[in-house]
């Protein structure tokens, strides 16, 4: 098992924006979360991550059988949780060369081979996330991702703002995150929240998730999930009772 | 009597406009002489380290000529590159018949005290010229030394850029290790004619109970650029100055970069101001402060006498203490209309949300402060050769580890 959540309560300020949330993510599986915005998705994830604005106040996160509920960001980036930011911040003086060449010490430095496979030379020296465009920070994050290479990779909205070839791009290389080439002994595993669905036709995703005001809803089918939504809304793809 | 001393008699009490009033008669006016080494490697081992830590090389190796002056007395000089002249100030002044053109010209004698007393008491300082068309490889280096206590070292700089001459000096300012208590008064006077580049890279490092008044004007003559590039990671007691550079030559350029540190008990009220006199001029003042406990009032005037002037002023100032402030006071001045001015300031601590995103790649809290820290400190410096450029990195990463 990656993650296991159990009746998990996140507040934001003084309020509870995820209420009772329960998931399993199996080792090897790509799990997607639809839902409107402000549903509480990226809250889900940050949540995960460990980030210090949403307070976990009832429930429990475990990953790889280590209860993470309590622990700082970076000893669960250390575990193997990895994470694509849907607005991360700017950090000014600070080069996406260095900092990825810093994340890919133990991976021996190819910085620059994973920056040509996503199109991203050019903006390597860059500071990060400095004057990018929204297809551009998508590129840096994975970049990042990639050289952290962790185990569970959680993706905020990777295609949102992206054109149609960039996608392309984008898709090939989460495959790859995501070991999806490989059928068997696969050790990567992912969660990733899609408005668009645009990235279910590069990743082959074995259940999706409706949130909506911060519960879960529905789940099944990913891609039967997205008709359902794509052809009658939201609402209707919470009244199957799952 | 001349004019230039009658105007610095009457102004030997006036106070300055800005920054705390030091009473200059608590320092001594005389020290004691040291000796001349005609060879670098002669100077003393205990004065070598500061020397080093600001920015000198002890072997004038990749330099184009150096120039120490240790209290009063000038200890060394020499030339490595043709073209390039450097003297003690006194001996410039016997050379060239008083320097007319230059001597006070650029700087007030009757500015405050601390121009008066530099006339007054005049203690040397450097005279470096660049003959025309001549492109220094090398930066020339000038060390302004402090080793006795209760010392004030007032000197008089004079640096000429002739016509098309490229010249970059790096001056280190520092103490001895044992001085507690001294007084820097420098007053600098750069001239830059057409089509000529000056960079100035000034590192302190002073004691912590060393006040500090430098005194610079600059004057950029048409099609010439002037780089600044100031960094003090080694916070004086009391430091403030206020640069002013006159563009009055069409086409010419200059920056300025701070980068500085106030610790405990410091004060420093650093700013420097910009004229653009004369159309097609630019500017750009850049300064990033950082409190760790002091108190900083970080500057920055613009003003746009032509149309088409384009100039931006960016005052950045990070607190990483829980006591010291920054005040940041950019201002804008535009004389016409069609001057292109603009300014940001930003006064803060260290984002807790980019914190945690570098942790999110596994990055601990700490190493995540100080990659911030050093980026927030990482102003790209025009213009500077890249040996000098690595030292200054390792300046700012030394001084950057020891804030976390």
């Amino acid at each position: 098992m990656s993650l296991e959540i159990n009746d998990l309560c996140v507040a934001v300020g003084d309020r509870e924006v995820l209420h009772d949330i329960n998931m399993e993510i199996k080792t090897g599986e790509t799990h997607i979360l639809f839902g409107k915005n402000g549903s509480g998705k990226t809250t889900l994830l940050m949540a995960i991550m460990g980030f210090s604005r949403y307070r976990i106040t009832k429930g429990s996160i475990v990953f790889k059988g280590t209860d993470i509920t309590n622990l700082p960001i970076n000893e669960r980036a250390a575990l193997g949780i990895g994470m694509s930011f849907q607005r991360p911040p700017t950090i000014r003086g600070l080069k996406t060369r260095d900092l990825v060449d810093l994340l890919s010490r133990e991976n021996g430095g190819k910085t620059e081979k994973q920056a040509e496979s996503l199109d991203f030379v050019t903006f390597l020296d860059r500071e990060i996330n400095h004057g990018l465009s929204g297809g551009e920070i998508k590129k840096s994050e994975l970049l990042q991702l990639m050289a952290q290479n962790p185990d569970l990779i959680m993706l905020d909205e990777p295609e949102s703002g992206v054109d149609l070839e960039n996608i392309a791009i984008i898709g090939k290389v989460i495959k790859k995150l995501l070991q999806k080439n490989l059928r068997r002994l696969r050790t990567k595993s992912g969660l990733i929240i899609t408005h668009t669905g645009l990235i279910l036709n590069y990743v082959e995703a074995d259940r999706g998730y409706l949130l909506l005001d911060g519960s879960m809803k529905c789940h099944g089918n990913p891609r039967e999930m997205f008709n359902t939504i794509c052809n009658f809304g939201y609402e209707e793809c919470t009244k199957c009772q799952r | 009597m001349s004019k230039i001393r009658e105007k610095a008699l009457e102004a030997a009490e006036k106070k300055a406009l800005y920054g705390p009033d030091i009473d200059l008669s608590s320092f001594r006016q005389k020290a004691k002489d040291h000796p001349y080494e005609a060879d670098l490697g002669e100077i003393p081992e205990e004065e070598k380290a500061g020397m080093a830590d600001a920015g000198m090389i002890l072997t004038g190796d990749k330099r184009a000529g150096s120039y120490i002056q240790m209290d009063h007395s000038p200890v060394h000089c020499s030339i490595r590159e043709e073209g390039v002249e450097i003297l003690p100030t006194m001996e410039a002044l016997e050379k060239y018949d008083g320097l007319k053109d230059y001597w006070w010209k650029a700087v007030d004698v009757g500015a405050d005290k601390y121009t008066a007393r530099t006339e007054l008491n005049f203690n040397n300082g450097y005279f470096i010229r660049a003959a025309r068309g001549v492109k220094s490889l090398f930066p020339v280096q000038a060390c302004l030394y402090l080793s006795e206590e209760n010392v004030s070292q007032n000197v008089h700089n004079i640096v000429i850029v002739e016509e098309n001459a490229e010249l970059h000096i790096i001056t280190g300012c520092t103490t001895a290790p044992h001085l507690e208590r001294a007084l820097h008064i420098g007053v600098s006077e750069f001239y830059i004619k057409r089509g000529a580049t000056l960079t100035f890279t000034m590192i302190h490092n002073w004691g912590e109970k060393v006040a500090v008044r430098p005194r610079t004007a600059v004057w950029v003559e048409e099609g010439g650029t002037y780089l600044s590039n100031y960094v003090c990671m080694k916070p004086a007691l009391s430091l403030q100055m206020a640069p002013v550079v006159r563009l009055f030559g069409r086409d010419a350029v200059t920056r300025l970069n701070t980068i500085l540190v106030a610790g405990k008990g410091a004060e420093m009220d650093v700013g420097g101001s910009v004229h653009l006199e004369a159309e097609g001029t630019r500017a750009e003042i850049i300064s990033r402060t950082i409190s760790t406990g002091g108190n900083i009032i970080a500057r920055g005037l613009l003003v746009g006498y032509k149309p088409g002037v384009r100039a931006h002023l960016e005052c950045n100032g990070l607190m990483l203490g829980e006591s010291g402030n920054i005040r940041a006071i950019p201002e804008l001045d535009g004389r016409v209309a069609g001057v292109e001015m603009s300014h940001e300031a930003a006064v803060g601590k260290i984002s807790q949300e980019e914190i945690e995103y570098l942790m999110a790649r596994g990055i601990s809290e700490s190493d995540a402060t100080a990659l911030i820290v050093r980026g927030f400190l990482n102003v790209e410096m025009e213009g500077l050769p890249a040996e000098l450029k690595e030292e200054i990195d390792r300046v700012i990463a030394e001084s950057g580890k020891s804030l976390m």
